[in-house]
């Protein structure tokens, strides 16, 4: 009967020890898996500098760390929310059902979003309207709306290579697509004149419900295989055109400047993707990033807004800061978030 | 009919065929699964064996009381406000004046690369250890520290002269540099301890990554769940077994006990996540929670083999213990319990070695996280092995496919230990009537 003995008295220790814990001292963070790296590299440089513990990071995607923040105020919630995409009124909503009040957004800065191939493959020159011709389901063909048949880059456009048309997207659940929809998708919508047929054909009951239509057509994408979702993340897009060596995937920078002896980068309108063309606003495809704190943990939580102050410090956010170093696209203005975040200003009500 | 024993009739004939037609497609069936499991072996080890190497390298470094101590006080508060950014400009400086002194040509390496050798967890080491020993300043020290990425992945073929032509993270330059450091001793791959023992790391330094605060993390769930599921498992079976009434309820308990064993793990996370951290609010990340989740889905996977193991005693045993005057309890703890202890503790390390190597429920409860504290206790943030593995799969530096593998090797032979020990305790321990 010994083990019974012992066992009873180890689930006392855990019991007893249940009581004994202590407040939570280190930060948790949850969201976006584009910021994830960024948040890891600061998380780092904050434990390593600082007498704070290392904040926890966690990814599961942009809108989930959204929802997590949402949850409540206390302990087990967690204190950021990183994100590729600006957060919704939904969101807010939930925050205000569930007590989180005051949320303050922090802009860290830009990631641009590439096309990239092979890189033994041929170059591609690509624009929106391009890669509309790729992958949209209908497209404009002699002024009237036609199923997409297109199979080869060669049918989209005759400057491109005769390539078989095959492309790896992320899936709906990445923020990214949503940067991915409005820059690329809706913009060669409208340079086809796709658009103006959905607008003309569109039975809406007034303008916006034409418009909204309209939008909505020009983001129905290929079902025939053309077109592939990745719901995961960047290094499954990479095994996917490793296997798959005519295929075009989409990828963050960053990802593909530590990845730059395997990928070759297509240019958008004719620009190449780099830190510095984001930054001039010459690369179209970029998006902002974010996280959004807590605020009613700043003060509950040791080195909450230490940590946010370091992350858009100019030594991390900054031009020359590591992140840059990354691949992170700075934000020009970097000086009004730091003083944001050192005033603790909470986030406006959206437009 | 011919009666003939040596010359087979038809019938016999196609009897036999068809019995050596079943035996090639067993040994088929045999041969399909190890070779299966010969290439699995073979792509992770051949993957993974790598991260247990590391490139090191050995240079003087001069700790610059004008960069480290501007006050000159040695005050603790000062030094502390010296950050990493500077420490690694002193190694910069430091491998720059060492290569200088040994003659070695930097073959057109800009000040830039040489220190893009050093990995950037070296700046945090050199920081801690001046802060522990602040007399330290001003002094030279003889410093191994690990070199960066793509220098590691140079020497394990990871990275070729070709690849780094096109890489923005090294250069040809770098490498031939790299070249003639190992030749001068400064450089060198050896055995990394660090794999085994450090936290993991950040996208930045994928050669600093280690399995420290995993394998932490794993043994803690695992106690967890031994100290919880050992005693509810066993006295649930025994009650089932030896003291509950046959009739409708305990049927439907048997049945739901048989279907939670087979409910998708995932769905233990879900539950996890409600019960554990939303209602009864206890932290995200933490081994106690990760521990209480797989208690439940481990609980039925030990309830069923630990009734078969008390269903295996024979009744005359029970009948002979009553006979002479035992008590069902006495009977039950006396003597049933011991002939059925190597069963149940068969089942009990299989079950935990099946948690072991569970992912799913972990994703919900905020385990797959970046963690590079080492946990205080059973409250503090934690990783776990397979939610590592998971983790580094997705990282965009290729250094870490190597580490993914790695630890997949570690959790392997953690698997293995547990299985062989359960095999050795049935053969050891068990009894057959």
């Amino acid at each position: 009967m010994s083990f019974m003995k012992l066992s009873v008295s180890t689930a006392a220790i855990i019991a007893a020890s249940t009581f004994a814990a202590s407040a939570r001292d280190q930060i948790q963070i949850s969201g976006s898996s584009t910021v994830l790296p960024y948040a890891t590299i600061v998380a780092e440089a904050f434990g390593e500098n600082t007498d704070f513990a290392t904040p926890v990071v966690e990814g599961g995607g942009s809108g989930a760390g959204r929802k997590k923040l949402c949850e409540g105020v206390g302990e087990n919630t967690i204190d950021i929310a990183n994100s590729s995409s600006r957060i919704k009124q939904s969101d807010i909503d939930l925050c205000k059902t569930n007590g989180v009040n005051d949320i303050m957004e922090v802009r860290i800065g830009y990631d641009g979003i590439v096309f990239a191939s092979d890189i033994a493959g041929p170059d591609f020159a690509l624009t929106p309207a391009d890669l509309y011709g790729a992958l949209a389901a209908n497209v404009a063909k002699d002024g009237a709306v036609a199923a997409n048949a297109a199979k080869s880059w060669k049918d989209v456009n005759a400057a491109l290579p005769d390539q078989a048309l095959q492309l790896f997207i992320p899936g709906t659940k990445h923020g990214t697509r949503e940067v991915f929809d409005t820059k690329v998708i809706e913009e060669g919508c409208k340079a086809t004149g796709a658009y103006d047929l959905f607008l003309a054909a569109s039975t809406g009951a007034d303008d916006d419900a034409k418009k909204k239509d309209a939008v909505a057509k020009c983001n129905e994408l290929r079902t025939d295989g053309v077109s592939v979702d990745i719901d995961g993340d960047y290094t499954e897009t990479l095994a996917r055109l490793d296997a798959n060596k005519t295929a075009v995937g989409v990828f963050g920078l960053s990802f593909y400047e530590n990845n730059t002896d395997k990928l070759k980068v297509a240019t958008i309108d004719g620009i190449v993707p780099s830190v510095d063309t984001i930054a001039k606003g010459e690369y179209p495809v970029s998006r902002p990033l974010f996280f959004y704190v807590k605020k009613a943990h700043i003060g509950v939580i040791p080195g909450l807004k230490e940590y946010i102050q370091f992350f858009v410090s100019d030594e991390m956010a900054g031009p020359d800061g590591v992140l840059a170093g990354y691949g992170l696209v700075p934000d020009p203005e970097l000086a009004a978030t730091q003083a944001a975040v050192e005033a603790e200003t909470p986030m406006a009500p959206l437009q | 009919m011919s009666g003939s024993l040596f010359t087979l009739d038809a019938r016999t004939k196609a009897r036999n065929a068809a019995e050596r037609r079943f035996r090639a497609y067993g040994l088929g069936a045999i041969v399909i699964a190890l070779l299966a499991l010969v290439w699995l072996l073979i792509s992770i080890f051949s993957a993974g064996l790598p991260a247990f190497r590391q490139t090191f390298l050995t240079f003087p470094v001069t700790l610059d009381a004008s960069q480290l101590d501007k006050s000159g006080t040695g005050d603790v508060a000062q030094l502390s406000k010296i950050t990493t950014i500077t420490y690694a400009k002193i190694l910069g400086q430091s491998l720059e004046a060492a290569i200088a002194a040994k003659g070695i040509d930097l073959g057109g390496a800009k000040p830039k690369q040489v220190a893009d050798l050093i990995s950037q967890e070296s700046a945090a080491t050199l920081r801690s250890k001046v802060m522990a020993d602040p007399a330290l300043i001003g002094t030279t020290i003889d410093f191994t520290t690990l070199a960066s990425g793509r220098i590691d992945g140079y020497y394990k073929g990871r990275v070729t002269m070709d690849s780094a032509a096109l890489d923005k993270n090294t250069s040809p330059e770098q490498l031939r540099l790299a070249d003639k450091l190992k030749e001068a001793g400064m450089l060198a791959v050896r055995f990394n301890t660090g794999f085994l023992t450090m936290p993991d790391a950040s996208d930045k330094r994928p050669e600093a990554a280690g399995l420290g605060i995993a394998i932490l993390g794993s043994f803690m769930i695992m106690a967890v769940v031994l100290v919880l599921s050992l005693p509810i498992g066993v006295a649930a079976s025994i009650y089932l077994e030896e003291f509950a009434p046959k009739n409708w309820i305990t049927d439907l308990i048997e049945v739901n006990i048989a279907n939670l064993a087979a409910v998708p793990s995932i769905v233990y996370g879900i539950l996890g996540l409600a019960i554990f951290i939303n209602f009864a609010g206890l932290p995200q990340s933490a081994p106690i929670v990760g521990g209480l989740v797989l208690t439940l889905m481990t609980l039925p996977r030990i309830i069923i083999p630990t009734r078969a193991a008390l269903k295996a005693v024979p009744p005359s045993i029970r009948d002979a213990a009553l006979g002479v005057g035992a008590s069902r309890l006495q009977t039950v703890f006396h003597h049933v319990l011991p002939l059925a202890m190597p069963g149940i503790l068969t089942g009990m390390i299989i079950g935990l070695a099946q948690a072991l190597g569970e992912t799913a429920p972990l994703l919900l409860i905020g385990m797959v996280a970046f963690v590079r504290d080492v946990p205080g206790g059973l409250f503090d943030p934690a990783s776990a092995l397979p939610v590592q593995v998971y983790n580094w799969t997705q990282r965009g530096d290729p250094g870490f496919v190597e580490r993914a593998s790695g630890a997949i090797i570690v959790l392997l032979v953690f698997l293995i230990i547990m299985n062989t020990a359960a095999i050795i305790l049935r053969r050891k321990f068990e009894r057959r009537w």
